[in-house]
């Protein structure tokens, strides 16, 4: 049995544990909520944009823009999305293991795969096993719509110029609080827009364009990439702070657990060595009692 | 009729404003245009540049990034990627990323893709610069 003393140095040791578990808690609390705020606001933007966005691939026919070629996909290029941090229970493996089965799965179907890693635990994962053909780490502490237009400009001209043929993303979609899920998505070809949505003709206004419509739905196809690949960059980092909020949660309750088994172990301790004490004194004056 | 001119400026991170207006300025992909109310509708690309709206009699300035604009009777919408207000832009920092463009382009041949990043950054940072001036 461990000594009074030992019991009590742990005690110490798991309360401050406790207190760095109960911060981090607090502050991934914080930055979720921020997080969720940013969400928010991307909203009416991305709302807004779809409707112009749809609008316009009404009138032409968007068949004919590279971004939406479609051809036989035999080079992939996968983009993984990770938090740079861990401590967050099992996001980050999560998604990893996600994206190592679509890997598995489309390597197996003959296919050539290369990773593109958003996020420093995905780079560290995944660069010892291959060559990584680009990657951004500590991107998640603060960004903006210019990271998800640097992601863009790299991704972007290689497809149009037929360096690849399709591009997934796998990110992790912000569900609530509690669940996040790994999703995997595909980005190029670009899905067809406003295709199955029947907008009533009548609903629709006559714009003049500016440049013409189709040089009008180049330059805003892009954009749209934009939306989606920041929408995703939001959804992943609202994704980390919830679960590292949930496990620091958890962690602060194992903390108090601890304590208390502990502090049970403690008092027994100091009972046995009181008794034990206390035997003695008695044994004590017995003996000199007797003589 | 419309009476009013309504102005939206939406980016990814917030509505940068939102209220009535006069008369607005866009630095449209094909120019700079104004827009008072009573336009025809019109679906514009923006290109990086200053846009600027009369509200009250008095200007106010923009640097805006890449975007487009939807105009409809007595609503303009502007959908950009960055609005920064002439007042709010950190003249140092523009003036530091246009001095890493200018040297990284000198040392870029023209055919690199890169080269066209750094034409675009410039371009950018000249005209935050050019903006927060306007302001001062």
């Amino acid at each position: 049995m461990a000594s009074l003393k030992d019991i009590r140095r742990k005690i110490v040791a798991v309360s401050k544990t406790k207190q760095i578990t109960r911060a981090m808690n607090m502050v991934a609390a914080s930055k979720l909520k921020a997080a969720q705020l940013r969400m928010e606001n991307f909203r009416p933007y991305a709302l807004r944009f779809m409707d112009v966005l749809t609008s316009l691939a009404l009138r032409v026919d968007p068949e004919t823009h590279p971004l939406l070629a479609v051809r036989d996909p035999k080079r992939i290029r996968v983009i993984i999305m990770t938090s740079d941090r861990g401590l967050c229970g099992g996001f980050n493996t999560n998604l990893i293991k996600a994206a190592e089965r679509f890997v598995r799965e489309k390597t197996a179907e003959g296919k050539e795969v290369q990773l593109i890693a958003v996020g420093r635990k995905g780079r560290d994962y995944f660069r010892k096993k291959v060559k990584l053909a680009k990657d951004w780490s500590d991107v998640f502490g603060k960004f903006d719509i210019t990271l998800a237009v640097k992601i863009s400009d790299e991704i972007i001209p290689p497809f149009m110029q037929a360096e690849y043929d399709e591009l997934y993303v796998i990110y992790n979609e912000f569900r609530n609080i509690a669940i996040q899920r790994p999703a995997v998505v595909r980005l190029f070809p670009l899905p067809p827009i406003g295709k199955d949505e029947d907008t009533e003709p009548t609903a629709r206004i006559d714009y003049i364009y500016e440049p013409s419509d189709e040089i009008l739905l180049g330059k805003l196809l892009p954009v749209y990439v934009h939306v989606l690949i920041f929408r995703a960059l939001l959804e992943t980092s609202a994704g980390e702070n919830g679960a590292r909020m949930v496990s620091m949660d958890n962690a602060t309750k194992n903390c108090e657990e601890m304590i208390q088994n502990l502090t049970l172990r403690m008092n027994k301790a100091r009972q046995a060595t009181i008794t034990a004490e206390l035997m003695d004194i008695v044994g004590g004056t017995e003996a000199l009692s007797k003589s | 009729m419309a009476d009013e001119l309504m102005l939206e400026i939406v980016t990814p991170e917030k509505m940068a404003f939102s209220g009535k207006i006069e008369e607005v300025t866009i630095p449209g992909s094909e120019g700079e245009f104004g827009v008072l109310r009573g336009h025809a509708a019109l679906l514009s690309a923006i290109d990086v540049g200053e846009l600027n709206f009369t509200k009250d009699g008095k200007k106010t300035y923009y640097a805006v990034n890449t975007g487009y604009t939807e105009v409809t009777t007595g609503k303009v919408t502007i959908l950009v990627e960055t609005a920064e207000r002439a007042d709010l832009i950190d003249k140092e920092r523009a003036k530091k990323a246009k001095d890493s463009a200018e040297a990284k382009m000198s040392k870029l041949p023209k055919e690199d893709v890169e080269y066209e990043l750094m034409r675009a950054a410039l371009a950018r940072a000249i005209t935050r610069i050019s903006v927060a001036d306007k302001h001062a």
